[in-house]
């Protein structure tokens, strides 16, 4: 979005005065005039983001003291304070942006995403219908910094605009170009901050928060645990690409007997088993104690597909409610692991055709 | 019906399903004697592709025994199992091809690598033979190149151009894009490729003329071709009879008939043509069964303009051109009154198009009479619709 700002007809009226002359300042004081590039990409990026912020009313504003959703600085780098940072309940850093927005892209199929964060890292929670929830688990050692002065840090907020200000710079994927993150919280009814540096230039967001709600309890544990396979993500990619999307549930049957796992749709031409052998290569573990047979609906399994796309592995269980659980196993650009979580209540009773 | 199929000719059964994918909506699967019939046919029924896979194609072909089967089936369900092309060579180690007659499902069954199984049970319905009358041994004019050739001449037409004409003299061939009429000609892009006669594996001219037919089906042939490295013989006579497009190999052969464009009486008189009879009697039309919604748009659309009122005098060199059965005649701009053709052929509907081409309809015999069942309804709206294009030039 960052390389078309000329296209974009809210940029003119949202690049408030105050916005353009912040980015003057910035390209006096640093005085690399004649990297002129630079300094124009930070000012599009504040009018593109204030527009997002204007597009998006749906995120209404939680606290009076807050009139506007998200507010956007561009500064330059040296007179960042780092003496703010005693006031912060908060503070996660990451060299990489990507990192951190690659894997909330996994969970986004609604705009509410509710951040709880304690000592052993950040987790994301986005959830459907009350039947599915997903999670995001970024562990504390994936960021270089992550300090956290409250045993738990819980808030909400919109999780496409927290993507769009994280690809504030274009997320470009060039290896060697990255956007740096320092994000802040300063604690309940405050805003979240991130500062994104990328070539010299930093953007400062900030993303009202909001009261963050109680993410529902699946009671998912792993002593109810009837059925478990561990697959490769490659040969579930697959299954998932080709699946008839004219079908409105997904049949999962696992079974220590043939067919052992199997996907099902019922669609408008017939159905289509997709049937993986418990010896299969793709199979890494074989766990299935008691053969079952459930549906989901695929509106609320198609978002998965989004984590399946950039995980390497994938573990499917089932509990004795036939509720379902998906691990994925995310291998991010620095080669460090993230866990993207699934879970899904079944359809009602399976009916025998 | 029993079939199995290995190795790359999975890829070949899968790449004929999505070429015929380009001509209709619905796949006619017809196990018979000589192998296994896979037909297409487009809601004009002015294009038509048959892929036929001889009984060694397979490593186990078997029909049932007795009695006959056809049916038919959306075409997309059948190239949802065969989706992801790329990999099919890769991942596909075997297809199973079964009749389920208790279920009255098609199984495809495709033994992945890895063990896994993916099992598709495809409804279908029953359906009558479908078949295109036509005679490529007696066309005069015979053309055998690669594919190749032909992919690299049409690339150079961009995907919004419709039809292409093909002139052919005793050294050279030509394409060029066909262009509607005389006000677009103004604006239009003209692209025009000469290809010479050693450019293709075998040139036999007897007649000289051009042709002038739909660049879809043949883009969609080419794929098959290309993948298939098999050579591209094409067959036709003169405007409005039948184009023929096959590809042949010692297990398979690949037929794709195509409707040309009738030689317009506005721009050229050639009423000389007219006292032609079209060779073979064709069997009547009895699978009008779809598309009424197309029928009732050509029907408004018919009547609305003027130049119909010109047409009947020219009906006969007009409708000689078209293809015995099904005489296609209403158009959108260009009235063709089938007074005449009626006159001589009892069984002649009327067959209409959607309404922004001008081609001529084949002419499809089937094995079945006409009474049955699939075809009452069309056949009524058919009634409707010929007796409409014959009133309208009256009332005008």
């Amino acid at each position: 979005m960052l390389l078309a700002p000329v296209a974009n007809s809210d940029m003119l009226d949202t690049t408030s005065t105050t916005t353009s002359t912040t980015t003057w300042q910035f390209g006096r004081s640093s005085g690399v005039l004649d990297r002129a590039a630079k300094p124009l990409e930070g000012l599009y990026a504040c009018a593109n983001s204030t527009s997002v912020a204007r597009r998006n009313p749906e995120v209404v504003v939680f606290r009076s003291a807050f009139l506007q959703n998200i507010s956007i600085d561009t500064m330059p780098l040296l007179t960042q304070s780092q003496a703010d940072d005693e006031e912060y309940v908060l503070v996660a850093s990451l060299d990489n942006a990507r990192n951190l927005s690659n894997i909330l892209k996994a969970i986004t199929f609604k705009d509410h995403a509710i951040f709880s964060a304690t000592p052993n890292g950040l987790k994301v929670t986005v959830e459907d219908s009350k039947c599915m929830q997903a999670n995001a688990f970024i562990q504390a050692e994936i960021f270089q910094e992550f300090t956290i002065k409250e045993d738990l840090v819980g808030f909400q907020v919109n999780l496409t605009v927290l993507l769009d200000c994280l690809n504030i710079f274009g997320g470009s994927t060039v290896p060697g170009v990255s956007t740096a993150l320092r994000m802040c919280y300063k604690g309940y009814g405050y805003p979240l901050t991130l500062f994104l540096e990328e070539g010299g230039v930093v953007t400062v967001c900030k993303i009202n928060t909001q009261e963050p709600e109680e993410p529902i309890d699946f009671e998912f544990c792993s002593s109810n645990v009837t059925n478990k396979v561990i697959l490769l993500s490659e040969s579930l990619k697959e299954a998932f690409s080709e699946l008839d999307m004219t079908s409105e549930v997904l049949q999962i049957t696992m079974s220590p007997n043939q067919p052992y796992f199997r996907l099902s749709t019922f669609g408008n031409s017939g159905n289509a088993h997709y049937d993986y052998p418990k010896d299969s290569d793709m199979m890494e573990l074989f766990k299935c104690t008691k053969t079952q047979t459930n549906r989901y609906k695929m509106s609320l399994l198609k978002p998965s597909t989004k984590a399946l796309a950039l995980s390497c592995k994938v573990s499917v269980r089932t509990d004795s409610r036939g509720f379902l659980s998906l691990q994925y196993l995310v291998r991010n650009d620095d080669g460090q692991i993230c866990f993207v979580e699934y879970y899904c209540c079944p359809d009602e009773e399976v009916e025998e055709e | 019906m029993d079939c199995v199929v290995t190795g790359g000719n999975v890829k070949v059964l899968a790449k004929a399903i999505h070429s015929l994918s380009r001509i209709g909506e619905e796949l006619y699967v017809e196990p018979q004697e000589d192998g296994l019939a896979l037909r297409s046919v487009n809601s004009s029924r002015s294009a038509y592709a048959c892929f036929l896979f001889a009984p060694l194609f397979f490593s186990r072909f078997t029909t049932p025994s007795g009695q006959t089967f056809r049916c038919k089936m959306a075409i997309k369900s059948v190239q949802a199992v065969f989706r992801s092309l790329a990999s099919l060579e890769k991942t596909v180690e075997k297809c199973h091809i079964q009749l389920d007659e208790q279920k009255n499902r098609l199984t495809f069954t495709l033994h992945c690598k890895h063990g896994l199984l993916k099992t598709h049970n495809l409804s279908f319905q029953d359906s009558e033979s479908l078949q295109a009358v036509f005679d490529k041994d007696s066309c005069a004019n015979e053309f055998r190149s690669q594919p190749r050739l032909l992919v690299d001449t049409v690339i150079h037409f961009p995907q919004s151009v419709d039809e292409v004409t093909v002139s052919v003299n005793d050294e050279r061939m030509w394409f060029r894009n066909h262009v509607e009429d005389e006000a677009e000609q103004a604006r239009a892009m003209l692209t025009e490729l000469c290809l010479a006669s050693d450019e293709f594996d075998h040139f036999a001219v007897k007649s000289h003329g051009s042709i002038t037919f739909c660049l879809k089906e043949l883009r969609g042939l080419l794929v098959f071709a290309e993948s298939t490295g098999l050579p591209i013989t094409m067959y036709f006579d003169e405007p409005g009879s039948p184009v023929v497009l096959s590809v042949t190999d010692s297990v398979l052969e690949g037929n794709f008939v195509l409707a040309t464009l009738s030689e317009d009486a506005g721009h050229r008189k050639n009423n000389s043509r007219g006292g032609r009879s079209p060779q073979p009697p064709p069997p009547p039309d009895d699978f009008m069964n779809d598309d009424m919604d197309s029928f009732i748009i050509a029907m408004d659309t018919s009547m609305a303009p003027g130049p119909s009122t010109s047409r009947p005098s020219t009906s006969r060199s007009d409708y000689s051109t078209c293809s015995k059965q099904s005489t296609a005649a209403n158009h959108r701009t260009r009235h063709r009154s089938e007074e005449e053709e009626e006159e001589e052929e009892d069984n002649t509907d009327d067959l209409d198009r959607p309404p922004n081409k001008k081609f001529c309809s084949l002419f499809f015999g089937s094995v079945l009479p006409p009474s049955s069942q699939m075809t009452t309804q069309p056949v009524i709206s058919q009634e409707v619709l010929a007796s409409d294009s014959e009133d309208d030039p009256q009332d005008e």
